[in-house]
C-alpha cells in the first residue's frame, strides 16, 4: 500500500519495519516526528530523554543489550550527544544503531546553520543521506544491515526539506529479529586507555572498509544523460533541486552516502566531462574531497556560497542563467513575524522585565520570541541551557552592579535539557544570580513534548514529575518562589524581591501553555469604547488579539482567550 | 504530465497543513506523484505560513519559488498580497477576504494595506475572492475555513468529488468530519 508520508513519518515506518526495539530521543525541529510516529508503533519502546546526549547513551545501551536502537535530534542536538557519539564510533554496535540528526538549511527554526556532516567526518562514524521520504525509509532499513556488518553506529542526516515534504511511500510488514545475545566483552566496550587503543585501530580499518563499500553503495548513483553538457555532484534536497532545475542537461552523481565518500566513483564520474559543478548545501565538504583525491575539474561554493539552500532558482539562474519572471505589487506588505500567542504566560512575565528595565539572559522556547518587538526584553540567546550559565558569567564579571537587574530566562523542558547544571554552578560558586524558569507544563515551541516536569511520558501515560521548587532548594538555592504571569503586580513583585536579595534565587513563573487542550479558557474580553481613552497601554503587551481602530482598542474576541492580563493593564477599566 | 505547482498560505494556526493534506491525498488517488512540503516550529507561531503541493509524473523539487506556482490559495488577504510574485503568468489566485492584523500594524509602525483584491486583480492575478470566514462560521465554526477554500478549489480542479469526499475522511476527525463536510460544500458552490 502506497501512503503520502513526511520524511520524519516515513523514517518512522523504516525504524518499524526493520525491527527497531528501543528509541530515545530529545525533541527539536525539524526531528521531532519521527520519534513520535516511532511512539505510534506498539511494537517499539519511544520515550523522550531529558536531552540528546542522554538519548544517545539509551540507545547505545539498547544496541550494546542486542536490540536495534534508535535516538534522533536536530543539528545542534548533536553537539550535545558529541561526548557519546565520539566513543560510540570506538565501541562500535552489537544491534544496529541509528542517529538521526536533522540538519536546518535556511534556519527555518534554528538559532545556527551548522552542517553535521562535519561531526560525521571527525567522529568517523558512516552517515547516509537521503532525499525524498521513500528514501528515508529505504536508508533506515539498510542503515540497520549495514551498522551490523560494519560494526558502527550510522548517522542519518536529514534536512527541513526531507523531514517536512510528504511523498508516496510504499509500506511493508515488520521484521522481527531476535535480541542478539549479549557477551561480556570489555575490549569492545568499556573505552579505557587500553582497550581504546585497540578500538582505535579497528575503527582505522573500518574506515578502509566502508569506504571500499562506498564505491558500490547503491545509494551513490549515476544518472548519465546523453544530452549532458556538464555533469553535477550533488546529494540531499538538493539533489531535488538539481534534477528540477537541469532535467537533462547535466548527468549526475548523487550520493546518499556522504561519509566516508567514494573516490574511484567520483574519479570516473569526473573524468566524463570538462566541467563538474558540486552542488551542496552549506559546507564544501563533497568539493573539497573532490580536490584531495584530484578531481580539480569541480566548481561549488565559488558559485553557490555556503548559506542556506540552494533551490531550483539558484541553480537554473547560476548555471544556465534562466530568470523566471513574476508580478509583486507596488505596495508595502508588513511583514508578519511568529509572535506569542494571545494568552501566552510568557507575556506577562516579559512585560514585567521590560517595564523594570532588566538585562536578561534568553534560552531556546517559544519564550525567545521575548526578544521581538514590542518587548523587546531579551539580550541573550545562545544555546539550549545558556541562559542560567551566561548569567553567573555576566554576574561574576560586573558582580553587584548586574546582579541586582539581571535576571536568566529558561522553559522547563529546557531547565530539565541542560539549564540545571548552570544552576548547580550559581549555588556552588556563589554567584548572586536571579533565575527565572517559565514553566508551561510542556516542551512547547517543538510543538507540545511532554517532558520530566509534566508527569507524563512520550505515549502521554502518567510517569514521574521532577518537582521544580525541590529541586532547585536540593541544588542549594534558598530563595525559591513562584508566581503566576497572569497577575502583573505580583510578578512583577517577586522579580524586584529576588533582585534585590543578596543571594541566588530562582522564580517559578508557573502556567500552563494556553494552547494545551487541557486549559479552560476564560470568556474573551471586550473594549467598552466609552471608557477606552486610546491610551495603548494595552498594546504595549504584544498581544496579537489586541490592535487599535478609530483610536480606540479592539479586541479579536476569536484569538481572545480571556487571561485578563490586559485588563490589569488597563487604568480606565475599559477591559471587560 | 507536467508538473503543477499550488502553493496554500496562511496566518499560522489557519490550519494550512490540514488543507496541504487534503489536496496532497486528492491528487495521490488521482494518481499523480505528489510532494507536500511543509514548514513546522517556530513559524507557526502565528507567523505566516506556506505549504507547497507539487503534483505530476515525475515531482523532483518540494519547494515553490517566485514565478512557479499555477495556484495560490490564500487564507488571509496580507498573505495573498506577499505570494503574489510566486504566481506564475495567468495563474489563480483564490483568497479568502478575512483580514488578520500581523504585530507591526497592530503596533502601529505600518499600516494594513487598503483595496487589496482590486490591487491584486490589477496586477494581472486571476483573483476568486471568497468571504470564507463567514461560510465556515455558517458550516458550524470559523476554523474550517480552510476547507471553505479546499471547496472552491475544488470546483476549480476537474477531479471526481468521491476522492475529495474520501480525502476528507482520511484527513479530518470524525467528530468534526460532517462539518467539515458542509464547509467544504459551501466553499464548492461559493
Amino acid at each position: 500500500m502506497k501512503k503520502l508520508m513526511l520524511g520524519n513519518e516515513a523514517f518512522a515506518r523504516g525504524l518499524y519495519e526493520a525491527g527497531c526495539r528501543v528509541v530515545s530521543s530529545y525533541p527539536g525541529t525539524p526531528s521531532t516526528e519521527i520519534t513520535e510516529e516511532a511512539a505510534k508503533y506498539d511494537e517499539i519502546y519511544a520515550e523522550w530523554a531529558p536531552n540528546e546526549k542522554v538519548a544517545m547513551e539509551t540507545a547505545l545501551g539498547a544496541s550494546v543489550a542486542g536490540a536495534r536502537s534508535f535516538c534522533g535530534m536536530k543539528h545542534v542536538g548533536l553537539n550535545v550527544a558529541a561526548d557519546p557519539l565520539y566513543t560510540a564510533a570506538y565501541t562500535g554496535v552489537n544491534a544496529g544503531m541509528i542517529i538521526a540528526v536533522a540538519d536546518d538549511q535556511g534556519m527555518h527554526s534554528s538559532q545556527n546553520e551548522q552542517d553535521s556532516r562535519h561531526h560525521a567526518i571527525a567522529s568517523k562514524v558512516p552517515m547516509l543521506e537521503p532525499s525524498d521520504s521513500g528514501e528515508c525509509k529505504e536508508f533506515v532499513k539498510k542503515a540497520f544491515e549495514l551498522s551490523e556488518e560494519f560494526d558502527t553506529p550510522f548517522i542519518i542526516r536529514m534536512s527541513t526539506r526531507v523531514a517536512h515534504s510528504q511523498s508516496s511511500v510504499e509500506m511493508l510488514d515488520r521484521e522481527e529479529p531476535e535480541l542478539k545475545e549479549y557477551t561480556k566483552n570489555p575490549q569492545k566496550y568499556v573505552m579505557m586507555p587500553a582497550y581504546a587503543k585497540g578500538r582505535h585501530v579497528f575503527v582505522e580499518e573500518r574506515t578502509k572498509k566502508l569506504t571500499e563499500y562506498a564505491e558500490v553503495c547503491p545509494f551513490n548513483r549515476t544518472e548519465i544523460s546523453e544530452t549532458a553538457e556538464f555533469g553535477v555532484i550533488t546529494n540531499g534536497a538538493a539533489y531535488q533541486y538539481v534534477k528540477e532545475a537541469l532535467g537533462d542537461k547535466a548527468s549526475v552523481l548523487k550520493l546518499g552516502m556522504v561519509n566516508p565518500l567514494p573516490v574511484k566513483l567520483i574519479q570516473d564520474f569526473a573524468k566524463r566531462y570538462e566541467k563538474i559543478y558540486v552542488i551542496e548545501e552549506l559546507d564544501g565538504i563533497i568539493e573539497q574531497h573532490c580536490r584531495n583525491i584530484g578531481a580539480n575539474n569541480v566548481q561549488g561554493k565559488e558559485i553557490f556560497g555556503y548559506i542556506g539552500e540552494l533551490p531550483q532558482s539558484v541553480i537554473a539562474e547560476k548555471l544556465l542563467g534562466i530568470k523566471k519572471e513574476y508580478a509583486q505589487l507596488d505596495e508595502n506588505i508588513p511583514i508578519r513575524p511568529p509572535v506569542m500567542c494571545a494568552g501566552c504566560p510568557h507575556r506577562g512575565l516579559f512585560y514585567c522585565l521590560k517595564k523594570l528595565g532588566v538585562t536578561v539572559s534568553g534560552d531556546i522556547g517559544c519564550y525567545t520570541l521575548g526578544a521581538a518587538a514590542p518587548l523587546n526584553a531579551i539580550d541573550t540567546t545562545i544555546c539550549m541551557g545558556a541562559s542560567i550559565s551566561a548569567l553567573h558569567g555576566f554576574n561574576k564579571a560586573r558582580g553587584n552592579e548586574s546582579e541586582h537587574k539581571t535576571v536568566a530566562v529558561i522553559g522547563d523542558s529546557t531547565f530539565m535539557h541542560s539549564g540545571m547544571t548552570g544552576l548547580v554552578n550559581i549555588a556552588y560558586n556563589n554567584s548572586n544570580s536571579t533565575v527565572i524558569i517559565l514553566d508551561n507544563s510542556i516542551t512547547g515551541m517543538t510543538g507540545h513534548q511532554q517532558n520530566p516536569t509534566t508527569g507524563k511520558n512520550l505515549r502521554g501515560d502518567p510517569a514521574a514529575a521532577v518537582n521544580l521548587e525541590e529541586l532547585c532548594r536540593a541544588i542549594g538555592i534558598k530563595r525559591v518562589r513562584v508566581t503566576d504571569p497572569y497577575h502583573l503586580a505580583e510578578t512583577e513583585q517577586a522579580i524586584k524581591e529576588e533582585l534585590a536579595a543578596d543571594e541566588a534565587s530562582v522564580i517559578i513563573s508557573r502556567r500552563p501553555c494556553a494552547l494545551l487542550k487541557y486549559v479552560k479558557h476564560n470568556p474573551p474580553f471586550r473594549v467598552d469604547t466609552d471608557k477606552c481613552v486610546g491610551c495603548k497601554a494595552c498594546m504595549k503587551l504584544g498581544c496579537p488579539a489586541i490592535s487599535i481602530h478609530g483610536k480606540k482598542a479592539v479586541i479579536d474576541h476569536t484569538q481572545c482567550v480571556g487571561c485578563g492580563i490586559c485588563k490589569e493593564q488597563c487604568k480606565f477599566g475599559a477591559i471587560e | 504530465m507536467e508538473t503543477k505547482s499550488i502553493m496554500i498560505v496562511g496566518v499560522g494556526g489557519q490550519g494550512s497543513l490540514l488543507a496541504s493534506r487534503l489536496l496532497g491525498n486528492v491528487l495521490l488517488a488521482q494518481g499523480y506523484d505528489v510532494k507536500v512540503s511543509e514548514v513546522h516550529g517556530m513559524s507557526q507561531r502565528g507567523g505566516s505560513v506556506v505549504t507547497y503541493v507539487k503534483y505530476g509524473d515525475k515531482v523532483y523539487s518540494p519547494v515553490v519559488e517566485k514565478g512557479e506556482a499555477d495556484a495560490v490559495i490564500s487564507f488571509e488577504l496580507l498573505e495573498a498580497a506577499r505570494c503574489l510574485p510566486y504566481l506564475k503568468k495567468g495563474g489563480k489566485l483564490i483568497t479568502s477576504t478575512q483580514q488578520i492584523d500581523p504585530m507591526p500594524v497592530i503596533t502601529g509602525a505600518a499600516e494594513y494595506p487598503e483595496n487589496l483584491v482590486e490591487k491584486l486583480r490589477n496586477a494581472g492575478a486571476d483573483v476568486t475572492a471568497v468571504d470564507a470566514l463567514s461560510l465556515a462560521e455558517q458550516a458550524g465554526t470559523a476554523k474550517a475555513s480552510n476547507v471553505v477554500l479546499m471547496g472552491v478549489l475544488a470546483a476549480r480542479m476537474d477531479y471526481p468529488d468521491e476522492l475529495w469526499q474520501k480525502a476528507l475522511e482520511q484527513c479530518v476527525p470524525p467528530k468534526f468530519l460532517e462539518l467539515n463536510k458542509k464547509a467544504f460544500e459551501l466553499g464548492k458552490n461559493a
